[in-house]
């Protein structure tokens, strides 16, 4: 049973991502979107977590939402996947089921 | 209730503002005025363009003060004050000159 | 006319375009600024997103008002604090965040930073002399 789980809040102000990374079994699917994407970028307090999370699951990011902030791709991590919205519905579609992290 | 221009139809608030920014073209402006029953000058034009540039640069219609301080930085120490702008807009730069710039309503303009 | 100028600090805290908060703010502060008040903008926590330079909305489908933090300058505002510590643990330095200038008149119009970076001990200075803070 594989599920893509989605995170749209910052993980600077809530838990979402924290959360949503505990519970996500191996081998999952994790997608940031909206505020969730500033975890994707390097230099972050939080990217030490993220790198640790690439060894049990896979982590992508919705580049629309990276761009509207300013974000290049090249401050992304190493291992996390840039998607755009046709590969967003593809993973959604891959997936059995999708569980949003609020 | 949308205005006609040159056999085209322009969509609008219920004030009268362009419902589309990027709908605009001159003759709205020429449209609008010709209801108020104005003829645009020069001067006018002068006042419709920067106000379009203004907001091509920073997504707002500028505030009066900040539109009288900006105008006669650009046209003349003679013409940055409201009397001038009044002179030309009578109902008032934001209500009348950026509705036919096509901008919507200025922040703050009650 | 005997009326207080009261210095009014505008504290942001959100991220932009993920919730509105970012954006009413800027719209109150460009409201508040048609007074004659002292006005200072404090960018704080997820906050200091709302200045990264390149935003491009475009693929979201929302507006871009970050070109609207340019013309602050404009409306008199011209004490915009950065605080380095949010920066920092969000990866980001000051060369990430755009250039914000306001005109001198009384110096041939020169063109002077808005933006001063403090640290989190300035900022609690800054929160604790103002007189009125709106929190977003």
């Amino acid at each position: 049973m594989s599920t893509l789980h989605t995170v749209n809040k910052s993980p600077f102000e809530k838990s979402s991502l924290d959360a949503c990374l505990a519970h996500a079994g191996t081998g999952a699917n994790v997608l940031l979107l909206e505020d969730g994407v500033y975890a994707a970028t390097t230099g972050t307090a939080v990217e030490q977590r993220m790198k640790q999370a690439l060894d049990s699951v896979k982590l992508f990011v919705l580049g629309p939402d990276l761009m509207a902030r300013g974000l290049a791709e090249d401050r992304v991590i190493q291992g996390i996947t840039v998607v755009d919205y046709a590969g967003f519905v593809d993973l959604a579609a891959e997936n059995d089921k999708v569980q949003a992290w609020l | 209730m949308p205005i006609e221009v040159n056999g085209k139809s322009f969509d609008t608030d219920e004030e009268g503002y362009l419902a589309n920014i990027n709908d605009w073209e001159p003759g709205v402006a020429e449209v609008m005025a010709k209801e108020d029953d104005l003829e645009l000058s020069d001067e006018h034009w002068d006042i419709i363009n920067y106000l379009r540039e203004y907001y091509e640069e920073y997504q707002i219609a500028p505030a009066v003060r900040v539109l009288t301080k900006a105008v006669g930085k650009k046209f003349g120490k003679d013409k940055g004050n409201s009397k001038y702008l009044y002179g030309l807009f009578p109902y008032g730069p934001a209500k009348q000159a950026c509705r036919y710039a096509g901008l919507p309503k200025p922040t703050g303009c009650v | 006319m005997s009326e207080t100028i009261k210095q009014f600090l505008y504290l942001n805290r959100k991220a932009p375009y993920g919730t509105i908060y970012a954006w009413e703010s800027l719209e109150v502060v460009l409201i508040g600024a048609a007074f004659d008040q002292d006005v200072s903008l404090a960018f704080v926590d997820d906050g200091v997103y709302q200045l990264t330079k390149g935003q491009d909305t475009a693929g979201i489908g929302m507006k871009n008002f970050s070109p609207t933090y340019a013309a602050l300058g404009d409306y008199e505002v011209k004490k915009i604090f950065v605080e380095r510590e949010s920066l920092e643990e969000r990866g980001l330095s000051l060369d990430d965040l755009q250039h914000l200038v306001w005109e001198d008149e009384d110096d041939d119009y020169a063109e002077k930073d808005s933006i001063k970076l403090v640290s989190r001990e300035e900022m609690t200075a800054i929160m604790d002399d103002a007189d009125v803070v709106f929190s977003f």
